[in-house]
């Protein structure tokens, strides 16, 4: 009998093992998704553009695959750039598999191998992500664990190298001197409404966290003495209370000098806060920033966005229309002050102002300035920022004169019939142009800013959109004689206009022509116009893009989806799909 | 032996049971603008369709679509049943945003958090506004890129073929 048992339960294993074995293969799901970006360039010597350098077709492209089963699942993605597009880093040139994981979650403990995409907090100590339309990854190939020991507690633990192009994952790559160092992090949080039961459904919310992140690697200067172990700690905090919520984080680093901050030994520190009001109809959120010397990468000769181990989110107003999007904010990585203040308000339906629909507005303000920075005693003397030194001293809560940017913009956003809706936005910008484009000695830019964009349901299938866009600035040396050197910082400068005509046939197709048109440009010769024209077809998850003509530098919203592109002329051609 | 036989099959068909009725959406959890978890793999609604659409506060086409979605949600919800969830790609510049935009638009759909893009990967999203309508068991049956005027008519009819199935 109880051999039989015995027989039975082996035949039973047997069989569970060879159907979970099938159901591995049967139960799983492939998805994937493909897309290839390619554009043939042409000399357009009208907008300077007198010499291809060689380069007639770039084209990005990659296609990923992913396996889900159950609690496993996997992934590849390959990656071609051939050569990349303008505007890309060059070091992208080439093609391979870029990208491999597998994951194990089970709830209680996950595992993931390979190349790992994680966030601790809002970032400001450790971040990988990666942005197709940026040629940006910086992931880090190695392990996580992420133990989940009770409801509402998540423990995390990451170790590996970072991605860097196509370098291989060593410490120390053939081709160039520069050194990668080793990312290790441990990250907890502590959700208190989901631990602790009897605050499950309070009007109270409170969660905890702190995260400990280092970067480890070898010391190759001859001249400055690199730590060869550099520590970001971070701890953070979210409050909740019926409509309200407040969340800050605080990060601090030790000395960690780099070719970003100019090798000076200070340690860094960053604190982001955000308050927020909102009920049905009316939201408020008021967010506060301040960075100090933050810029934190797993190779401490990195320039640009190389290699980074954290993210310093800007706080700022995202604009997608070509005119505001032109003058985009990125963050200055040795310090920053800045506030935002965004109210969305509608008014209701059936009153007055709300008409039929209701109104939707919007106001948005924000504003970067520079920390302030005093010198430093160095032997017998003072310096601000020398190599080597200390660097400098700032005062946590002093906000520099030096303003960076300022954004301050109003919109309505109203369905006025069946068939008609508008947007309308005003924009006051204020722009930095020298320190945050780099060109020396150009005037800030001072702009207003107008857009509208009207859409007509012609019937249930086409729709017409049209957009209206003007850029003017208050300050550029008009009529003024300029050096065939200095012209180049006048790109783009001045008063500015733009169109768009879109018509599109739901589901498939959409139609557009555009210009843009710098007609006040401050030196006559840049008074261009950009013409495009633009044909989309999309097929459920599949898009076919084909547009011809110029483009300037940019955010591009045609067909109902958005990417940012850099300048060119000629013909380029998207096609992706999901499956 | 009978019994232990009984088991052993009914074993066997769980297993069997369990591979047929396998989500396609990924485990993943979110959380939600109350700041609860939220296990994508385990969304239900009893059976009834579940959208998923994909959006950010900076994408126009997405807002578009949302004012359009939230204008039809009521009469869509009491004709089939239909749930939306909204998920939320902004990043950390703008996830504090998230709440007060979604509440100041008037927004009525339970909107979902994906600060580092880990649900957008795993679904394959390359560029919002996406998205994708799925089955009562799960099964992913239409997915859309892209806004035009009058694209949530077209969602519609495919929520109303699965609703007709059902019955």
């Amino acid at each position: 009998m109880r051999k039989n048992i015995l027989v039975l339960l082996a035949l039973a294993l047997g069989f569970s093992f060879r159907a979970s074995a099938q159901s591995f293969v049967e139960g799983g799901q492939v998805s994937g998704s493909f897309q290839t970006d390619a554009q043939y360039y042409m000399l357009d010597k009208g907008i300077g553009i007198n010499d291809l350098n060689g380069k007639k077709l770039g084209l990005n492209g990659f296609g990923k695959v992913n396996y889900t089963n159950g609690d496993f699942s996997a992934g590849i993605r390959f990656e071609a750039f051939m050569p990349e597009l303008n505007g890309f880093r060059s070091e992208l040139n080439g093609v391979g598999l870029a990208n491999f994981f597998a994951t194990y979650d089970n709830g209680f403990i996950g595992m993931t191998v390979g190349d790992i995409y994680d966030q601790f907090g809002s970032g400001l100590v450790f971040r990988t992500y990666e942005e197709w339309s940026l040629g940006m990854d910086n992931a880090l190939r190695g392990a996580r664990v992420v133990l989940r020991p009770t409801q509402g507690v998540t423990l995390k633990g990451v170790y590996g190298r970072q991605r860097f192009f196509w370098a291989p994952y060593l410490e120390r790559d053939m081709g160039s001197d520069d050194y990668r160092g080793i990312v290790r992090g441990v990250d907890a949080e502590w959700d208190l409404n989901q631990s602790i039961s009897s605050l499950n459904d309070s009007e109270f919310k409170m969660s905890l966290g702190g995260s400990f992140v280092s970067k480890k690697q070898a010391d190759q200067s001859s001249f400055y003495n690199i730590p060869e172990n550099v520590g970001a700690a971070a701890a953070r905090i979210n409050l909740g209370y019926g409509n309200f919520a407040f969340s800050t984080e605080y990060a601090y680093k030790i000395n960690d000098p780099s070719a970003i901050n100019n090798f000076i030994y200070k340690e860094g520190r960053a604190l982001m806060s955000s308050l927020s009001y909102s009920q049905q109809g009316f939201g408020a959120v008021l967010q506060v920033k301040r960075t100090d010397n933050m810029s934190f990468k797993s190779m401490y000769t990195g320039k640009q966005n190389d290699l980074d181990i954290n993210f310093i989110p800007p706080i700022n107003y995202t604009h997608t229309h070509s005119l505001p999007s032109m003058y985009t904010y990125s963050t200055q990585p040795n310090g920053e002050m800045a506030a935002q203040l965004q109210v969305n308000y509608t008014i209701p339906k059936g009153t007055a102002l709300g008409g039929k629909y209701g109104t939707k507005l919007a106001f948005n303000m924000s504003q970067v300035n520079d920390i302030v920075r005093d010198s430093v005693r160095f032997g017998n003397e003072m310096g601000l920022n020398q190599a080597g030194t200390l660097g400098y001293t700032s005062k946590f809560f002093a906000v520099s004169d030096h303003r960076f940017f300022r954004d301050i913009n109003f919109e309505v956003d109203k369905k006025i019939s069946k068939d008609w809706h508008i947007t309308a936005q005003y924009i006051n910008l204020y722009y930095d142009i020298e320190t945050i484009e780099g060109h020396a000695g150009a005037p800030v830019v001072k702009a207003n800013i107008g857009f509208m964009d009207v859409t007509y349901k012609i019937n249930k299938r086409q729709s017409l959109r049209l957009e209206l866009q003007g850029l003017w600035e208050n300050e550029v040396h008009k009529g003024y004689e300029y050096e065939e050197s200095e012209k180049k910082d006048y790109q783009k400068r001045g008063d500015w206009a733009a169109a768009l005509v879109e018509y599109s046939v739901n589901p498939h197709w959409s139609f557009s022509i555009a210009d843009k048109w710098n007609y006040g440009n401050p030196v006559e010769e840049y008074r261009d116009h950009y013409f495009t024209g633009t044909v989309t077809y999309i097929h459920d998850a599949t898009r076919v893009m084909l547009s011809a003509g110029r483009q300037s530098e940019g955010v591009v919203c045609v067909g109902g989806v958005c990417r940012t592109v850099p300048a060119s002329s000629g013909v380029s051609l998207t096609v992706s799909t999901s499956f | 032996m009978k019994k232990v036989m009984t088991l052993l099959l009914m074993a066997l068909m769980v297993t069997g049971l369990h591979a047929q009725t396998k989500s396609d959406l990924p485990s993943i959890t979110l959380k939600n603008l109350k700041g609860k978890d939220v296990n994508i793999a385990k969304l239900n609604n009893g059976g009834k369709p579940i959208v998923i659409t994909f959006w950010a506060t900076w994408c126009g086409p997405c807002i578009k679509e949302h004012n359009a979605l939230n204008d039809v949600y009521e009469d869509w919800k009491a004709e089939t049943g239909v749930k939306i969830y909204s998920v939320s790609i902004d990043d950390s510049r703008s996830t504090a945003k998230v709440k007060p935009v979604v509440d100041g638009k008037g927004w009525g759909f339970e909107v979902l958090l994906d600060p580092n893009g880990d649900l957008k990967r795993a679904m394959n999203v390359s560029n919002p506004p996406h998205t994708f309508l799925i089955d009562g068991n799960g099964k992913i049956v239409y997915q859309h890129t892209g806004y035009f005027e009058g694209a949530e008519d077209d969602l519609y009819e495919e929520i109303l073929k699965l609703a007709k199935k059902k019955k």
